[in-house]
């Protein structure tokens, strides 16, 4: 193989007939590909001179064989010129802008002159050869010899009219041909093309390398659509040529000339519109020249900007809560197959020996060795025995995938960098890979079916960039906005929560096994309550075990009811948080504390203070614990954690009943004529303003009236309180009334005329006819209201949809953008041309990710720390 | 309409500077680029206009930013 060179520059330019047959081995005269015996037949398009692409045959230009052979070009001779269909739109520029008679521009010598001068040293021509089009456009004598010009129509997608004429691809080269390199080079031609290369005589047909045959197992050949698309350039063209021999009457030739023209321009391209595609037996759409570029899975997109990897995996993905946050559970099956290269060194020869022996199909092993001089031993058919025997420093195993190996982990789509990150595999029983829930919202994954990839990286150099560069730990912080990602989710909030609200006391045994299921073994603190000659620790206490000593911070718990008056430490929810040297003194952990993608004050004080791989451990332990707690502590909710007593229902039903009398009042004050208009709005959108006004209102109002019943006594409350699932709308919504429903944030209107239902008058504004759903999710919808909560809910649906594509969209191009800008040491932002782009990364030259809260630093906490005032305010 | 409107008295149009040469030498020097590797700005630019600076030349914008309160970046004058 000769050595790869870089290329300094690509020329784009048209074949000349000439260029054609020069390149040409032969010329292809015959549709058959294949005789009887399944050879080539000589001048067919599977001409052995075109190369080969079936093993044991060797190519008849260059004599090699398959694997060498780069393929050869042959040409078709057509029998009449056809135009080439992309480039109908130069033809035409050129047939509009030149004499008829004498093929001179429309222009006098001395504006062509001017032109000519203009475009002298520029560039790119096209905007003087657009000044060219422009100003020739209303001429119609020709300057030159006085010719009459004749108007010219171009109609999609390749007739050319003159007048009434239609003039032939034969006309239009003649007249081509006849056109003066220098005035073509005024329209936009480079002077080392003639135009009339733009009609084509003879047809280049690629080499079969381009084109291959499949043989399936039945033995049947199948040709590739390139080549049947020639076959019938090649039959049609044979018949043309055999019409104007045996001198048919015109109309023929002219039928099978449009033919032609058809077949050729569809082997170019078949998304030609206005021309039907070319298919395929079947029926199927051929893939011609264009559509193997072109799109998503083109050549560009699809195989050069995109390329398939060895050492991969896919499988379903399952929770694991036993995993450490950076661990990936990997199945066996899928361990045996994955392998590392290792090479042997006088230090792990004696392990490396042991998996040779145990060979490809006892999980640690091994399925290839690779000897010093490069051979390869497979290890279902090689001696084992004798091979671990001979195996020495200098050799390479290619060794099953075990315990502790660093790999990529990955969830489509990779909209940020945190859905790909490097984690320790862990070879587990089963058929999926397991991984922790901490690391679910960042690749934003749940079980209902997910598939992941697992990467393995080769090198050491590989595998230490990932775990250096791409570790789950180091992501704890989002470079977006510098606050942790990583935390709880869900149960992990209410586990917590439970343990460290106000009141939960614990044995010494339920202690004990709440902390060795969080994986602490130091011995208990003193009991904070000794009752009845029993001791008694509480939740605070437990929980403090897992923060690290010396840990100070203060916040407000998610469960702060934003009271006037803060209580402080005598706050009667106990949302006051404060941690004083790692001791959980005063408030519950909730959202606030540690939940993934909320205020996460714990975590961020602890990845600050300790570093990620604390703030790691503390994640593991906690977790585990908080489900434990749960466990030991019980937690459950159903359908009845909604229920509220009749004397509420009442009181809600009395408040929506009021609200119902209001909207009638409006409509009725709205018909008098005497509604004042809000600035800026019409009486009708004032109207509506005001009676959405008082249907939210009242939504609000049934809720609160429910609320009053839902205390923090209550399962559901405690998830949506503390931010761990659910919110207080979701509960009232099944508690109370679900509210207005909406389409594009007005209320419901279309449907029939004046009216969304025949249920209803026609006109009527009132507050059931326009989607006002007054029923609870419990007590369950009415039809008319089911049908207006489906209205709402389609457009929520209908929104996600559009929203995920247009993102993707933008996304792409951003990319594009952006992709080549980097920030250089000196802190400005430079393209790949070192063109300055920022001079200071946002302007401050800040990094976000080490950035507190957007700022670079914040100076109160940092002069509490020193002055060891630990109080806020 | 009355005179020419000068469009540095606009509030969001920033203080535009035209470079001495010293001052240029320090910037091309202390970024080690040349000047077409600045961001550009086209001499038919407002602003441009109203300060007289010519192709060729380099202008300092000292503008409010809100992560970093005061910017100063450069552009280069090209024709256009």
């Amino acid at each position: 193989m000769r050595p790869p060179r870089a290329i300094e520059s690509i020329h784009f330019t048209l074949l000349s007939p000439d260029d054609i047959r020069r390149i040409s081995v032969t010329r292809i005269v015959t549709a058959d590909t294949y005789d009887e015996d399944g050879f080539p037949i000589e001048r067919g398009l599977m001409d052995r001179r075109l190369g080969v692409v079936d093993p044991g045959l060797r190519c008849k230009t260059c004599g090699s064989g398959p694997r060498d052979c780069p393929g050869h070009f042959g040409h078709i001779e057509l029998a009449r010129p056809v135009v080439h269909v992309n480039y109908v739109e130069p033809i035409f520029d050129l047939l509009r802008s030149t004499c008829r008679k004498c093929g001179r521009i429309l222009l006098s010598e001395e504006v062509a002159t001017k032109f000519r001068e203009e475009m002298e040293g520029k560039k790119s021509w096209w905007e003087v050869s657009d000044k060219v089009l422009q100003s020739v456009s209303k001429v119609d004598k020709c300057p030159h010899c006085g010719e009459k010009q004749l108007e010219i129509k171009f109609e999609k997608p390749f007739t050319f009219l003159e007048g009434k004429n239609r003039l032939t691809p034969q006309d239009i080269r003649a007249r081509l041909e006849r056109i003066p390199t220098e005035d073509s080079t005024l329209l936009g031609v480079s002077p080392e093309i003639r135009p009339e290369w733009m009609v084509l005589t003879v047809l280049l047909v690629p080499p079969v390398t381009v084109r291959p045959s499949i043989t399936l197992e039945t033995g049947v050949r199948s040709e590739d659509d390139l080549t049947h698309k020639l076959v019938d350039i090649i039959r049609i063209n044979q018949r043309l040529a055999e019409n104007i021999e045996a001198g048919a009457p015109h109309l023929i030739v002219e039928d099978l000339w449009e033919l032609l023209q058809y077949h050729v321009a569809t082997y170019f391209s078949n998304e030609i519109s206005g021309v039907p595609p070319a298919r395929h037996r079947s029926g199927r759409v051929l893939r011609t020249l264009s559509q193997r570029l072109k799109g998503k899975e083109g050549r560009f997109r699809g195989n050069l900007s995109g390329k398939r990897v060895d050492f991969s995996a896919r499988a379903v993905v399952s929770p694991d809560p036993c995993l450490k946050l950076d661990e990936v559970g990997v199945p066996e099956q899928v361990a045996r197959v994955l392998t590392v290269r290792t090479r042997v060194t006088s230090f792990n020869i004696e392990e490396m020996r042991e998996y040779v022996r145990r060979g490809p199909k006892v999980h640690p092993g091994a399925n290839w060795v690779i000897s010093p001089d490069g051979k390869r031993y497979d290890l279902r058919y090689a001696d084992r025995e004798e091979l671990a025997k001979n195996l020495e420093p200098g050799y390479v195993v290619e060794r099953h995938l075990q315990n502790g190996d660093v790999v990529l982990f990955n969830r489509q789509p990779s909209l940020h960098r945190m859905s790909i990150m490097a984690h320790k595999v862990r070879v587990m029983p089963g058929r999926t890979f397991r991984l922790n829930l901490c690391v679910c919202p960042l690749y934003n994954a749940d079980f209902d079916g997910d598939e992941m990839n697992l990467h393995v990286p080769q090198s050491e150099e590989a595998q230490v960039e990932a775990k250096v560069l791409m570790a789950v730990q180091n992501q704890i912080i989002s470079p977006r906005f510098g606050g942790p990602i990583i935390g709880g989710v869900q149960d992990h909030i209410t586990g917590v929560y439970l343990l460290t609200r106000r009141g939960t006391l614990l044995t010494k045994e339920q202690a004990h096994q709440l902390l060795i299921e969080a994986g602490v073994t130091a011995s208990l603190p003193q009991p904070a309550v000794v009752r009845g000659g029993k001791e008694y620790w509480t939740g605070k206490q437990i929980f403090s075990q897992l923060l690290p000593k010396g840990l100070n911070i203060t916040y407000r718990a998610k469960i702060c009811a934003g009271c006037s008056k803060c209580m402080k430490e005598e706050c009667e929810k106990d949302a006051y948080v404060v941690v004083r040297d790692g001791e959980l003194i005063h408030g519950v952990i909730d959202a606030h504390g540690y939940k993934a993608l909320d205020k996460c004050e714990l975590l961020d004080e602890m990845v600050r203070e300790y570093g990620e791989e604390v703030t790691a451990e503390f994640l593991n332990k906690v977790t585990r614990l908080s489900i434990a707690a749960a466990r030991m502590l019980g937690f459950t909710t159903s359908i009845d954690d909604e229920d509220i007593p009749p004397i509420t229902k009442e009181r809600i039903e009395e408040a929506l009943e009021k609200a119902r009398k209001r909207v009638e009042q409006l409509i009725e004050i709205y018909n008098r004529g005497e509604l004042e208009p809000l600035p800026g709005r019409s009486l009708r959108e004032t109207l509506e303003m005001r009676i959405m006004e008082v249907l939210a209102e009242v939504r609000d109002k049934a809720g609160e009236i429910a609320e009053k019943h839902l205390s923090l006594a209550n399962p559901a409350v405690i998830m949506a309180r503390t931010g761990a699932r659910g919110s207080m709308l979701n509960l009232t919504q099944m508690a109370a009334c679900v509210g207005q429903q909406s389409v594009r944030g007005e209320r419901l209107s279309r449907g029939y005329v004046g009216r969304v239902l025949p249920h209803f008058k026609p006109g009527d504004l009132g507050a059931e006819a326009r989607g006002f759903v007054s029923s609870s999710y419990k007590e369950g919808l009415r039809p008319i209201e089911f049908f207006f909560h489906a209205m709402g809910g389609r457009e929520g649906l209908v929104d996600t949809a559009v929203r995920t594509a247009q993102s993707g969209y933008m996304q792409r191009r951003l990319i594009n953008a952006l992709q080549d800008l980097r920030v250089e040491y000196d802190g400005t932002v430079r393209d790949d041309r070192g063109r300055i782009v920022q001079f200071l990364y946002g302007e401050d030259g800040v990094d976000p990710m080490r950035a507190d809260n957007g700022k670079p630093v914040n100076v109160s906490k940092i002069v509490r720390k020193i002055i060891g005032v630990v109080e806020e305010d | 309409m009355g005179g020419e409107f000068d469009p540095r008295r606009h509030v969001l149009v920033p203080k535009h500077e035209i470079l001495s040469e010293e001052e240029v030498k320090e910037i091309l020097a202390r970024y080690r680029i040349k000047p077409s590797q600045l961001p550009w700005i086209k001499s038919s630019d407002p602003v441009v206009k109203a300060i007289g600076a010519n192709p060729g030349d380099i202008l300092k914008i000292t503008r409010e930013s809100p992560t970093a309160g005061k910017a100063v970046v450069y552009r280069y004058v090209v024709k256009g």
